[in-house]
């Protein structure tokens, strides 16, 4: 499992989520806090590409052995890609939650959107 | 993700637990370790490949004793309580007139008129309620030792060497129960458990226990939480109270007619016994699935039936679990469909235990 960490170059949901913004398209996945709560990840499943999901709202399921936990979405948007080696190794999800564990790539339906985020040290205050 | 946690009673061993990193969860009213630093998987695999060491301090015991014991159990456990030999351990149900399962108890005869019952921590109170209400004619005392004894399993193929390194005298054998002196101290040491594995459960003075487990930790064996405990009931297809027994199940459709003797006129037994002759309307399967997924409690099962405990199989890596399937059904082989959070997985009855004895252990 990974050391605690939260990168500052991401920007972060209340509800433990990440979302890696460039431009009109951001990356999502969640937070260290997150997977450390869930303890570990056995089953990654995925929301269809094309299909739509809206900031504050369950896009995913991720379970642990004993638990299923839905994945709030940080911002709106159509799914570009899954990432599909989670299917084959959901691990990653606690091993490099930022890295290998990262979940969907979103089309941003509205990138002002992401102004409503929590910038690292705001997100990990909430965590105290 | 939303957490949600709340503090509750505490056994002996909190402060080991805390100590050892442990995640603490509420669970029957009792604050206990879902999981310790190292996580379910390698708990799990511990206990299948060598020692694994449980908190179990939260189930119940009630003593019975005097010459009206055995007349009450038999009255009110489902198995035969008048076969049990002193130092012999049996499994019951406990049921209601109408046949439903109020509670499944693992019973020990200490001596020619005692007896000790472990309850599931949820049903400890009700269960005291329920023998203290059919006791009236007996003469039995009715005890409830819940604060008298906290409860340590240890699981997996070396188990019983590390315990029997600091035991006086040979360890009794599997079904059997016996007093010995463990690591100097006095215990109660039962030849049962809730893993499929070897091993044994000791009950102990609660002062005893943090020094007791803290030696056998030391001594090889993993401290593993009520998560591992749960995947390695499964896999071994023990149940669940609450899961896959309950009051509105009788015992034959959970497959626990082994448990019955209905001739023994215990509290039920008409309505088992007509259960038994007409046989059940559903019946409780083991099951894999054949795809992804990972089945949980309530799950439907398409065309009639539930799953009742589910989970990832940390030995087979895949989704397992039992489910109540039409009795048409419930044979080894036959698919079936399970509506899971709304995306259909494709499952197949399998035989007992779902792991593999031989491979994964």
């Amino acid at each position: 499992m990974a050391d605690e960490s939260y990168p500052d170059a991401l920007l972060y949901h209340p509800e433990h989520d990440w979302a890696s913004v460039e431009g009109d398209t951001a990356t999502f996945g969640i937070t260290w806090f997150a997977q450390e709560q869930l303890g570990e990840v056995v089953f990654f499943d995925p929301p269809e590409v094309g299909s739509t999901v809206t900031a504050n709202e369950f896009y995913a399921e991720v379970e642990s052995v004993k638990a299923v936990s839905e994945v709030v979405a940080p911002l709106s948007g159509e799914i570009v890609e899954v990432n599909i080696a989670l299917a084959d190794a959901p691990e990653a999800i606690n091993a490099d939650p930022y890295g290998g564990g990262w979940m969907v790539k979103v089309k941003l339906s509205d990138p002002r959107e992401s102004d409503s985020l929590l910038k690292c040290a705001d997100y990990q205050s909430t965590l105290a | 993700m939303r957490v949600t946690q709340r503090t509750l009673r505490r056994t002996a061993l909190f402060e080991s637990h805390r100590e050892a990193g442990a995640k603490l969860v509420s669970f029957a009213g009792w604050e206990m370790p879902i999981q310790y630093a190292d996580g379910i998987r390698a708990e799990h695999l511990a206990v299948r490949r060598s020692a694994g060491i449980f908190d179990v301090s939260h189930m119940g015991e009630v003593e019975l004793s005097g010459p009206g014991a055995e007349a009450l159990l038999q009255h009110v456990y489902s198995n035969d309580v008048g076969r049990m030999a002193i130092g012999s351990a049996q499994y019951s149900v406990l049921c209601a007139e109408d046949g439903g399962v109020l509670d499944d108890l693992f019973t020990y005869r200490l001596g020619a008129e005692r007896y000790l019952t472990i309850t599931n921590a949820a049903n400890h109170d009700a269960d005291l309620a329920w023998l203290r209400s059919h006791a009236g004619d007996f003469h039995v005392e009715i005890a409830d030792a819940q604060e008298d004894y906290a409860m340590i399993a240890v699981q997996g193929p070396v188990a019983r060497e590390i315990v029997q390194s600091i035991a006086d005298t040979p360890l009794p054998a599997r079904m059997t129960a016996a007093r010995d002196i463990v690591f100097g101290r006095d215990a109660i040491v039962c030849g049962t458990g809730y893993t499929g594995e070897d091993g044994v459960e000791l009950l102990v003075d609660p002062q005893d226990a943090p020094a007791l487990w803290e030696e056998i930790v030391r001594r090889g064996a993993t401290p593993a939480g009520l998560a591992a405990r749960d995947t390695l009931r499964l896999e071994a297809c023990f149940h669940l109270y609450g899961n896959d027994l309950s009051a509105d199940r009788g015992p034959i459709e959970a497959g626990l007619g082994w448990a019955c003797k209905e001739d023994t006129g215990f509290i039920g037994a008409d309505a088992v016994r007509a259960q038994r002759e007409a046989g059940p309307q559903q019946r409780l399967v083991p099951f894999k699935l054949t795809g992804p997924g990972i089945p949980r409690p309530h799950n439907a099962v398409l065309g009639g039936g539930e799953v009742t405990s589910g989970t990832h199989s940390p030995c087979l890596g895949i989704g397992i679990g039992m489910a109540y399937l039409p009795a048409g059904r419930a044979t080894v082989g036959e698919q079936f469909d399970i509506d899971v959070r709304g995306k259909t997985r494709t499952a197949v009855v399998a035989p007992k235990p779902l792991y593999d004895k031989e491979t994964d252990g």
